[in-house]
């Protein structure tokens, strides 16, 4: 009876002195956070990507409860919808964005892009990078070594064994940029989704003259300037022997691809050309549109 | 016998090419002059299609502070001024010439004879080597008069000769020794008087012996210039670790030789700054050793820069059967190239022509943390720790570790058990850090 | 012409493999093997024989069906292990006693940390001490060394100096000169300090291992025991802690495993000097009549930390 008295005692006054410790610690250090930041980050997809420019998800809904607008404030992996209602727990409107989908402008293939030497080393695409020009002829293009592919925090990017390029699954690409920081030269964009996920764009970053790139990769652009003349909304610029597609501005209308002499300029998930299809298109509404009429033929 | 404290390996020697008198090589019919031969900005052409130039005609000046002046090493016409893909796969400016007779500029003394009186003012000698062209010839390339203007408010006090060549296979700065050693002690006196030093140490290693007797055999006739014999150990042509080596004292992180008293040249330097300040000879050829195991004749060539190295491969008796990698410099340090079409020029001491067996990397294991690599480093570095966290991208924890003193030596993964590509990530780290305080730098 | 091979500098290797310093390790073994043959015979030899095939037999099993990778039976570490937890075994111990003791040195010490160079601990101790902890009757039994012995489970028993002297003080002891060469009942590796010493000399003279952490625990160790000795604490000389129980088998081949040990030199040294005054506190203040192989576990732990704060000196750090 006696012991189990005393082992009441004991213990009960260890809990007490225990208690008030972390009561008076709890006190003397506690830190003021704004409740909202907890309520923000709730909301955030959490993967710490650092797509969003900031130190992960915390310090993302930090900046958005200190910000005064939502202006340039985007979470690239959750989009318009989260931005929505992270905008309606601080009680703002979230700023205007078009989603984004990172894509890999190089055509340098095995077939296209024939090796001259070959690299024995840490197969790391800054590693190759920081060493020489790369295991073809082209400078500029693709290395191959995936250091994109191991960027990627949602695993929307694989280098293709056949091809030795990577290649970016739309659907779980968020566009947070990773590989793009990741890419040491600077092939992969992050562009405009495009309705239905159509764009198209110039899968090529070479700047050499046309001649020389040519004889390094079949399917370079040449800098020739035809696709440049074509496009009816002056979408297109070529600048150091490479022509590049603004996305603000292009329509979509394809006149570029057909025009393109080496098969540089890329569309992506447009249905298979129909004879007829080059009809002016003046809107990317009316594109979808025309698109889905000849589909429907 | 002296040598540098902490660190260093000892790879096999293989001076194949030792003991070969150094030959001419042709002329080219066009020679291609790169811009950027020196470390710094490439130099701006003054030259255009058409000129006619002649052997020693500046053809290009310094741009910026580090830079160095180009001239011509041939006579003859600019063709053009373009771009070539150098042996690394990258775009670089050179300037075109075709060559018509080798016809000379008639200030420069091209006569044998050697003059050994320089009466010139330290601050003419050093102007003098800046109009030359002159970088460093060891390796680095860092332009030669920048190296001897000491900024404001320090003091050499003791000039040190980088006659080591530590790195195994090349004989250029041996060789050089042995046929122009009475030049190299003039250039010495030039130099001294230039940064007003009264004490000069050559370092040798002991693997010369003959260098080091016929270098002490001319010391002993010049007031101040003292011969060390230095123990065998790489890397200690390292600047920092042949001023530890010969004086014994340490430069601190970050800092230049200077700040304890030492101004270190390479003795092609020397050589070069003999012809120039005497002869008037800019910086226009150098000696390179062509070698490998099973090339025909291995040998040291005096080269016209512009001269395509398929020449200097060819002197050589050609590329052997097997070769599967063509190495810029030493086994340690040198650059593979990944195509020969290429002038020799200021940065290149030696081609190295490695067997395919040799040129393979063996797969790299766990690490064993067997800290070889640690007892490797010249700088007293972690290797193991600072690529394991180049490959996690821990930029700031690398700083912490003094990522920016590696030397890019190359003994962590010399030495390394587990063959583990420990300076591959290590130097990816080096660029990267080194951009970041670039660009911390630049804010402030 | 082929396309030319390209790689970064430096393009020259010293030809130095894992396999070659695991090999220069049991060859530094081989004079105390010898000198345990020739005192506990046919124990010694199925005892080692069976820690050694275990060890490569778990090693294989392990990285071929649990962890599905290829296997490093190559890199001869798997034999060291086997090799070095036989040493630590006394030689009359039932082999599946023994085979237990390699399923935890492989099992537990290596494989689950990922293998060779990421184990926290040195997986041969990990095994010993295992069986020391749960079979501590057979463990702590040693066999008597008589000359060209060729008795395994039957041998002749006999207490090792170190648990002489916890029980009835200094009597009884073997001369210093027997414990010197080995005869002197204990583990089947441990008991010839000149052999070990041969092997140690061996490896640094191969570059296999360094001086620091060798020369720090047994400095330590006769610099303790002599501040001991000296207080009349205990009543036997530095030189019989020296050469009894495991400290020169642990010293020199136990401490020294590259994985668990300290990276820098300063490091090495203060890893030294904690094995040596816990292998001495545990032995003349503890329950236990012999340390080591706590005391290098305990360091082990540590290591980490010590590579964290003590780093090599750096170039220029202090000015002369």
């Amino acid at each position: 009876m006696n012991l189990i008295v005393v082992s009441l005692i004991t213990l009960g006054i260890t809990g007490c002195l225990a208690a008030i410790i972390l009561y008076v610690a709890a006190q003397k250090f506690k830190v003021f956070e704004d409740p909202r930041i907890e309520q923000v980050e709730v909301l955030l997809p959490g993967a710490n990507c650092g797509g969003c420019g900031f130190a992960g998800c915390r310090n993302f809904a930090e900046s958005c409860v200190k910000a005064e607008s939502m202006e340039g404030l985007l979470c690239p992996v959750g989009g318009q919808p989260t931005m929505e209602k992270v905008a309606e727990v601080l009680g703002r409107t979230a700023a205007a964005a078009d989603p984004m989908v990172a894509v890999v402008r190089c055509n340098g293939t095995c077939t296209n892009r024939p090796k001259t030497s070959q690299f024995n080393g840490t197969k790391n695409c800054q590693i190759v990078s920081n060493l020489y020009g790369g295991e073809t002829g082209c400078s500029f293009g693709c290395i191959g070594f995936g250091d994109c592919a191991t960027a990627c925090k949602f695993d929307a990017l694989h280098i293709n064994p056949e091809s030795g390029l990577p290649e970016v699954d739309e659907e779980k690409c968020t566009a947070c940029g990773a590989c793009v920081k990741a890419c040491p030269k600077q092939i992969i964009e992050l562009r405009k989704k495009g309705p239905k996920s159509r764009r198209i764009f110039v899968s090529c970053v070479n700047k050499d003259k046309g001649g020389v790139a040519r004889k390094a990769c079949s399917a370079a652009c040449i800098g020739c300037g035809k696709c440049a003349k074509e496009c009816p909304f002056e979408a297109i610029t070529v600048e150091n022997n490479v022509a590049y597609i603004d996305f603000t501005k292009c329509r979509l209308c394809r006149k570029c691809v057909a025009v393109c002499p080496t098969g540089a300029i890329h569309e992506v998930n447009f249905p298979a050309r129909a004879p007829q299809v080059e009809k002016e298109a003046t809107t990317p509404n009316n594109v979808a549109k025309t698109t889905e009429e000849t589909t429907n033929n | 016998m002296k040598t540098f404290r902490i660190g260093g390996v000892h790879p096999h020697e293989n001076k194949i090419s030792a003991g070969q008198k150094i030959q001419n090589a042709p002329l080219p019919n066009q020679a291609i002059v790169l811009l950027a031969q020196h470390l710094g900005a490439p130099a701006t052409p003054i030259v255009e299609k058409g000129t006619e130039v002649k052997v020693g005609q500046l053809i290009a000046t310094a741009s910026g502070f580090i830079s160095a002046n180009v001239h011509s090493p041939v006579s003859g016409k600019v063709a053009k001024i373009d771009t070539i893909v150098d042996g690394w796969g990258m775009k670089t400016p050179a300037v075109f010439i075709d060559v018509e007779g080798d016809e000379w500029m008639e200030n420069i003394d091209r006569s044998s004879d050697i003059k050994p009186v320089c009466k010139l003012e330290p601050a003419d000698i050093v102007k003098k080597i800046g109009e030359a062209g002159i970088v460093g010839l060891g390796g680095a390339c860092f332009p030669t008069h920048v190296k001897l203007s000491p900024p404001p408010g320090k003091k050499a006090e003791v000039l040190i000769i980088n006659a080591v060549e530590c790195e195994p296979y090349l004989t250029c700065d041996h060789q050089l020794m042995m046929e122009h050693g009475e030049e190299i002690m003039i250039g010495i006196g030039i130099i001294m008087k230039a940064i007003g030093v009264n004490k000069t140490i050559v370092g040798i290693e002991n693997n010369k012996p003959d260098a080091i007797a016929h270098m002490k055999a001319l010391a002993s006739k010049v007031m101040g210039v003292e011969v060390t014999p230095l123990k065998l150990k790489y890397p200690q042509g390292g600047e920092k670790q042949l001023i530890d080596a010969c004086i014994g004292r340490q430069v601190p992180s970050g800092a230049l030789p200077i700040e304890v008293g030492a101004v270190v040249q390479n003795v092609a330097t020397v050589y070069a700054i003999y012809e120039a300040v005497q002869k008037n000879k800019p910086l226009i050829e150098r000696v390179v050793t062509v070698t490998g195991k099973a090339v025909q004749t291995p040998g040291n060539f005096r080269v016209r820069f512009g001269t395509p190295l398929s020449t200097l491969l060819d002197m050589a008796g050609g590329i052997p059967e097997n070769t599967g990698k063509i190495i810029a410099g030493g086994p340690m340090m040198g650059r593979a190239m990944s195509n020969i079409n290429m002038p020799a020029n200021k940065r290149i001491s030696g081609l190295l022509m490695l067997p395919s067996e040799e040129s393979i990397r063996q797969e790299p294991q766990n690490c064993i943390r067997c800290a070889k690599c640690i007892g490797a480093c010249p700088m007293g570095l972690e290797p193991y720790l600072l690529a394991k966290q180049a490959e996690l991208g821990l930029w700031d924890e690398m700083e912490q570790h003094h990522i920016m003193d590696c030397i890019e030596c190359g003994c962590c993964l010399f030495t390394c058990p587990s063959r583990r590509p420990l300076l591959d990530y290590v130097r990816m780290g080096k660029n990267k850090v080194g951009g970041i305080i670039r660009a911390r730098n630049m804010k402030k | 012409m082929n396309n030319l091979i390209v790689s970064p500098a430096p393009h020259a290797h010293s030809g130095d493999t894992v396999r070659r310093n695991m090999l220069n390790v049991i060859i530094a073994l081989v004079p105390a093997y010898l000198v345990s043959l020739f005192y506990f015979g046919l124990g010694a030899f199925i005892v080692s024989a069976t820690a050694i095939v275990a060890c490569v037999v778990f090693e294989f099993l392990i990285q071929r069906f649990l962890l599905k990778q290829n296997n490093s039976i190559g890199d001869f570490s798997a034999i060291l292990t086997g090799l070095l937890l036989g040493f630590n075994l006394p030689s009359n111990l039932p082999i599946w006693i023994v085979v237990i003791g390699a399923l935890v040195a492989i099992g537990v010490g290596k494989m689950s940390f990922g293998g060779l160079g990421n184990n926290l601990f040195n997986p041969a101790l990990v095994g010993r001490v295992f069986l020391l902890i749960s079979f501590p009757a057979p463990m702590t039994t040693w066999p008597r060394p008589i000359a060209w012995n060729s008795s395994y489970l039957d041998a002749e028993t006999a207490a090792t100096p170190l648990s002489l002297i916890k029980e009835n003080g200094a009597e009884a002891l073997p001369a210093m000169w027997e414990m010197f060469i080995g005869n002197m009942g204990g583990s089947l590796g441990e008991v010839s300090a000149i052999a070990l010493l041969i092997g140690g000399i061996f490896l640094i003279c191969t570059r296999t291992i360094t001086w620091h952490i060798p020369v720090s625990i047994l400095t330590t160790v006769a610099a303790f025991t002599g501040i001991l000795y000296a207080c009349d604490v205990i009543n036997v000389t530095p030189l019989f802690h020296l050469c009894a129980g495991g400290m020169m088998l642990g010293a020199i081949f136990m401490a020294t495993d590259y994985v668990t040990s300290p990276m820098s030199a300063s490091g090495q040294i203060i890893y030294g000097i904690g094995i040596g005054i816990i292998t001495v506190v545990i032995r003349v203040f503890g329950a236990y009549p012999e340390g080591m192989s706590f005391a290098i576990l305990i360091m082990n732990a540590v290591t980490p930390l010590l590579n964290t704060y003590l780093r090599p000196k750096r170039f220029g750090e202090n000015k002369k």
